[in-house]
């Protein structure tokens, strides 16, 4: 079951390829990050999505329908590059971007009363946009987004030209949208965001997708059998088992080594061949994080 | 449908409330009031009398010259070099120095004055001496100045136009002035909109909202909303200024009375050729207060004000969206020069050529201009106080909205894609890989 499919796409201009045949999956409620360097093209995936662009060949289908014109009051987008009109009045700028998703007049002024409470911005009615700060107008644009209820949120890195308080409070709405049922997809370059927030992953990379799967999954597969030890006394490589690739040593402290286990060694036929030579304080294994798997993946990709 | 009515609501709302379009909307008639009232008020001034010695040597002039208007004429007996001593300060403006000359060879007739005598007082003082040498002359050849007063014939040609159902009066220029003023407040109109529409799609573009907006409507749909907002500004504009010039116009002339009225119609009559006016009013002509009445009355206001509407919004379609896809394009303000310029041009150059339109209204030129969609709203203003043929109408009307459609079509192709551009060298090469771009 997925809420968002991307099928082939395929997107050309003059000069160079944005997307050359890629396909995703959205599972519902779910957040999904997807992440690439700079000029990968997940701007164009998201503007096919958004139906600001379309596609040279490809489909994506929401909830199992061809992407059409009733999509868009589905859709909340948050672009990376937002502004807002500086002429307005926060509650009349936001009744209009309400009313234009969708919403009829009485239940958008309702809708964002209880945002603008939930931000504590309840005076903030007859303000104007000028008047804002930065992170001030961050928070009108976001509330612009969620108003008309989306069932898919995109949000492109919405947590720039925040502070960390303000931030925190941005995640934690986020969270609580998803639990209401809200699939999000997420576009970022902060990786500690996608850890604490991301369910599932998608790389792209010179327009082509690298990886894509649950987030736990793709850990898994680029897991590099390696355990962090500590430990008393000094250990050896055994061949065909194991290799020591690194350690610390420190007076007066246990001795932190790294262990690289070959030909599929079980872990615990590792830990029995440890015990022989050593006392062991902790064991770990050693688990990539989403931003060495970015960067390695990204890499090999240029050097190649 | 609904969408755009948001748009199109957005864009009037936040224009008509803004302060300056309210401070225009008021100050517009007021200033309009002015140009009507200040000449008015301007003629029955007084101007400060300037007496001006004579000092004849060809002694042909003594009493000749009459005092008229503003200026005196005080003969004296001095010699030019005692005189130039104390003119500069003496209590009289000037003195008119004739030196010894015939009748047939006039030269040398100097004015000397402590200032620069002002235009109007050298005119004066030139129709004093020439009237003089031609009465002279007049009684040399035996002819009675009487008699030739009673040959003079004040003779002003009523035309007739008999084209339309009934005979009307008509005045070439009334229908001249209410064609030019139709024509720059239509030429007026589109550059003062256009310009909004274009810094109003540069905004929208430069500060990022665009995306948000073109992800629940179509760019077409935004920039048609935009376009026909700022068109509803407009109109509104005109119709508060027509209806309050006339308002106050009304309480004015109500105030001030009838005499005003005709003081008005000839200082315009004589902006335009005061002897006429003069030998009108000495000979007890064709009153000109009632001539411009007559005139006013041949004049088919419903058709003119209709005609405004049209052209005005045609006109202002066609090249709105053309500065739509200019403020599209561009990054930054001073982008917009390089394309403003060859845009506006046909607009410029039907300003420009106004004046050969209005010597034959009816002329090829005058006919192929206003035809073709990029002058027809200019020109044909000049034209239809004239009267111009119901199928010339309709066929420049259908031109015009086939201009339109024509420019809004180009221009959206340019616009759906230019307002995602950010840092692209805009050229017209650039544009025109746009306009045949898929989306």
């Amino acid at each position: 079951m997925t809420f968002l499919r991307a099928e082939n796409i395929i997107k050309k201009y003059a000069a160079h390829t944005a997307l050359n045949d890629v396909s995703i999956d959205i599972p519902p409620q779910s957040i999904f990050g997807l992440l690439g360097p700079n000029g990968a093209g997940k701007t164009t995936l998201i503007r096919i999505i958004t139906q600001i662009i379309e596609p040279d060949s490809g489909q994506v289908y929401i909830k199992g329908e061809k992407l059409n014109p009733n999509h868009t009051k589905l859709i909340g987008y948050l672009p990376e590059e937002r502004g807002l009109y500086k002429k307005m009045k926060i509650g009349e700028h936001l009744l209009y971007l309400g009313q234009l998703r969708g919403l009829s007049k009485p239940e958008a002024k309702e809708k964002i009363r209880k945002w603008l409470k939930r931000f504590d911005l309840t005076t903030w009615w007859d303000k104007n946009i000028e008047d804002l700060s930065k992170g001030m107008q961050q928070k009108v644009q976001f509330i612009a987004t969620v108003l008309h209820d989306p069932e898919l949120l995109i949000l492109d890195e919405p947590f720039s030209g925040f502070d960390p308080v303000n931030a925190n409070i941005l995640k934690d709405e986020i969270l609580n949208l998803k639990e209401q049922g809200c699939t999000i997809i997420f576009s970022t370059h902060r990786m500690e965001s996608v850890e604490e927030l991301c369910d599932e992953i998608a790389l792209i990379n010179h327009s082509k997708k690298m990886l894509q799967g649950h987030k736990s999954d793709i850990k898994e597969q680029f897991k590099t059998h390696t355990f962090l030890l500590e430990h008393t006394q000094p250990i050896q490589s055994v061949a065909d088992a194991f290799e020591v690739t690194d350690s610390s040593d420190l007076p007066g402290q246990p001795t932190l080594s790294t262990i690289k286990v070959l030909n599929g060694l079980s872990t615990n036929a590792l830990l029995q061949q440890l015990m022989l030579q050593t006392d062991i304080k902790s064991f770990k294994e050693r688990i990539p994080s989403i931003n060495e798997i970015f960067i390695s993946q990204v890499n090999q990709k240029q050097h190649a | 449908m609904h969408k755009i009515g948001l748009i199109i609501s957005r864009e009037y709302l936040t224009r008509v409330r803004k302060k300056s379009f309210i401070v225009m909307t008021i100050l517009g008639p007021l200033l309009f009031a002015a140009f009507l009232l200040i000449p008015a008020y301007l003629s029955t001034v007084e101007t400060e009398v300037k007496t001006i010695e004579v000092l004849d040597e060809s002694g042909m002039f003594a009493d000749k010259f009459e005092s008229s208007g503003n200026i005196e004429f005080v003969y004296v007996k001095t010699t030019l070099e005692e005189a130039k001593d104390y003119i500069p300060a003496g209590k009289h403006y000037g003195l008119l120095y004739i030196p010894p000359i015939t009748l047939d060879s006039p030269g040398g007739i100097t004015l000397f004055t402590e200032t620069n005598p002002g235009f109007g007082i050298v005119r004066n003082v030139e129709r004093s001496v020439k009237s003089a040498i031609e009465d002279l002359k007049l009684e040399r050849s035996g002819i009675d100045k009487a008699v030739l007063d009673g040959i003079k014939t004040d003779i002003s040609l009523n035309t007739i136009n008999i084209g339309g159902d009934a005979e009307k009066t008509g005045s070439a220029e009334v229908a001249s002035i209410i064609g030019y003023l139709g024509s720059f407040l239509i030429y007026f109109f589109v550059f003062l909109y256009g310009a909004q529409v274009m810094r109003g799609v540069a905004e929208e573009k430069n500060s990022r909202i665009v995306e948000v907006i073109i992800s629940t409507v179509k760019p077409f749909q935004l920039m048609a909303g935009k376009i026909i907002g700022i068109a509803a500004v407009g109109l509104t504009q005109f119709l508060l200024w027509v209806t309050l010039t006339a308002g106050i116009s009304s309480v004015i002339f109500a105030v001030t009375g009838q005499n005003n009225l005709s003081s008005i119609a000839s200082v315009d009559e004589s902006m335009m050729d005061e002897a006429v006016t003069e030998e009108a009013n000495m000979g007890g002509g064709t009153d000109p207060m009632l001539m411009v009445k007559n005139a006013m009355d041949t004049i088919n206001f419903p058709l003119i004000i209709g005609g405004f509407i049209i052209y005005f919004l045609g006109g202002y379609l066609l090249y709105a969206a053309m500065f739509a896809a200019v403020g599209s394009a561009v990054d930054s303000d001073a982008d917009t020069q390089q394309f403003m310029f060859p845009i506006s041009m046909p607009l410029i150059l039907s300003i420009m050529v106004l004046g050969l339109v209005l010597k034959d209204p009816d002329g090829s030129w005058a006919f192929w201009l206003s035809m073709i969609p990029f002058t027809s709203p200019v020109v044909m203003m000049m034209r239809l106080p004239f009267g111009v043929a119901l199928w010339e109408l309709a066929l420049s009307v259908i031109l015009l909205i086939a201009g339109f459609l024509g420019t809004s079509w180009l221009a959206g192709r340019i616009y759906r894609i230019g307002i995602l551009m950010h840092g692209t060298k805009i050229n017209y090469r650039t544009l025109a890989k746009w306009m045949t771009m898929k989306q």
